[in-house]
């Protein structure tokens, strides 16, 4: 049982458990399923600073911030207790492409030739931490939702605007790694 | 089934009943699962992403697409059998409303995913498996969702 669990998932059993969410939270307390809203609590929570849209009843929504924090210790026991023991296995296509851009390190989950702290105060860390994480906090509150709350929980529930919000995420990911990426490459290897 | 036509944020609490402080605990658990399954199905992984947007790999459209399904079978099961929450209130939707917000700010998120390799639910997978670093890129993605309750108002929507 272990050895299988210590292998990584099959596509089609993480979909299994990811859309199973949708009932279970719904069942065990009538919660819609949705993880973007959780930055919005904890602004409401923190720093509201007399903003309307932070001025809400956050307590009644303290459900959220309770499920990402287990999303982040599922993290740490899926990574070091239950860790897959093979390297990740990279399309080849896609290892081609990224070594183009000078990424080197396809060992891990993370490319860590990007993601660490020596990258902090660098080009590299301004567009993968800091504009990378505001323009997903922003995005995301605009569209109302994001992957789980529009992709998976609103399409589940056939709401057509959800279906609106995930084109245009997609649309925004292709332009970015076809178009933006390439530029930002560029400018970091300089 | 019902449906929530107004509702007071984007993924509600719709539960009438006040819920104590440790029966959260719940969430945690149904949290902690999920986040297993992330790391276990590399769904956190910056390279699955970057698959996912080159075409290169089924890996992620699998994920997403079986949990819409599995997701949209549940609710039909729902609504057939009447199913009622544990403490028998009746199930509701809420329902997303149509913006502009959803055009401008989906595309937005979609320039971020791609760059972070994260949705916000893998950000904080990512840190819990140990990337440090993307603490970072979550109080940045505060600081974004910050900035727009900020200027809402001035926003087309």
């Amino acid at each position: 049982m272990l050895e299988f669990i210590k292998q990584p998932w099959h596509w089609s059993v993480a979909g299994v458990f990811i859309g199973l969410t949708v009932p279970v939270l719904l069942i065990i307390g009538n919660k819609n399923f949705g993880i973007s809203s959780s930055l919005r609590h904890i602004c409401a929570a923190c720093i509201p600073a007399n903003i309307p849209f932070f001025k809400y009843n956050w307590r009644n929504e303290i459900w959220n911030l309770f499920f990402v924090f287990g999303v982040l210790f599922g993290g740490f026991l899926g990574t070091f207790g239950l860790a897959n023991e093979a390297d990740i296995q990279v399309a080849q296509s896609t290892i081609d492409d990224l070594r183009v851009f000078g990424v080197s390190d396809f060992k891990n989950l993370m490319p860590t030739d990007i993601f660490n702290f020596d990258n902090l105060f660098t080009l590299k860390g301004l567009f993968f931490f800091i504009i990378g994480g505001f323009l997903v906090g922003f995005g995301t509150r605009y569209a109302g939702g994001c992957t789980s709350g529009h992709s998976i929980m609103g399409l589940a529930s056939l709401q057509w605007p959800s279906l609106v919000a995930t084109i245009f995420f997609m649309l925004g990911g292709f332009a970015m790694t076809h178009l933006g990426l390439p530029i930002i490459f560029n400018l970091i290897n300089k | 089934m019902k449906e929530d036509i107004n509702p007071g944020c984007d993924a509600p609490n719709e539960l009438i009943q006040k819920e104590s402080f440790l029966y959260n605990i719940k969430y945690l658990i149904v949290g902690t699962l999920f986040g297993i399954v992330f790391v276990k199905a590399e769904i956190i992984s910056w390279f699955r992403i970057q698959e996912m947007f080159r075409i290169q790999s089924f890996h992620m459209y699998g994920v997403i697409g079986t949990a819409v399904v599995v997701g949209m079978i549940s609710l039909f099961v729902i609504k057939k059998l009447n199913i009622k929450t544990l403490n028998g209130e009746e199930i509701v939707i809420a329902k997303k409303p149509f913006s502009k917000g959803l055009i401008y700010g989906g595309f937005m998120f979609g320039l971020g995913w791609a760059i972070t390799g994260a949705c916000p639910g893998p950000l904080f997978a990512q840190i819990g498996s140990g990337y440090l670093v993307v603490i970072v890129t979550f109080l940045s993605a505060i600081f974004g969702t910050w900035t727009y309750g900020l200027i809402q108002k001035h926003l087309p929507h």
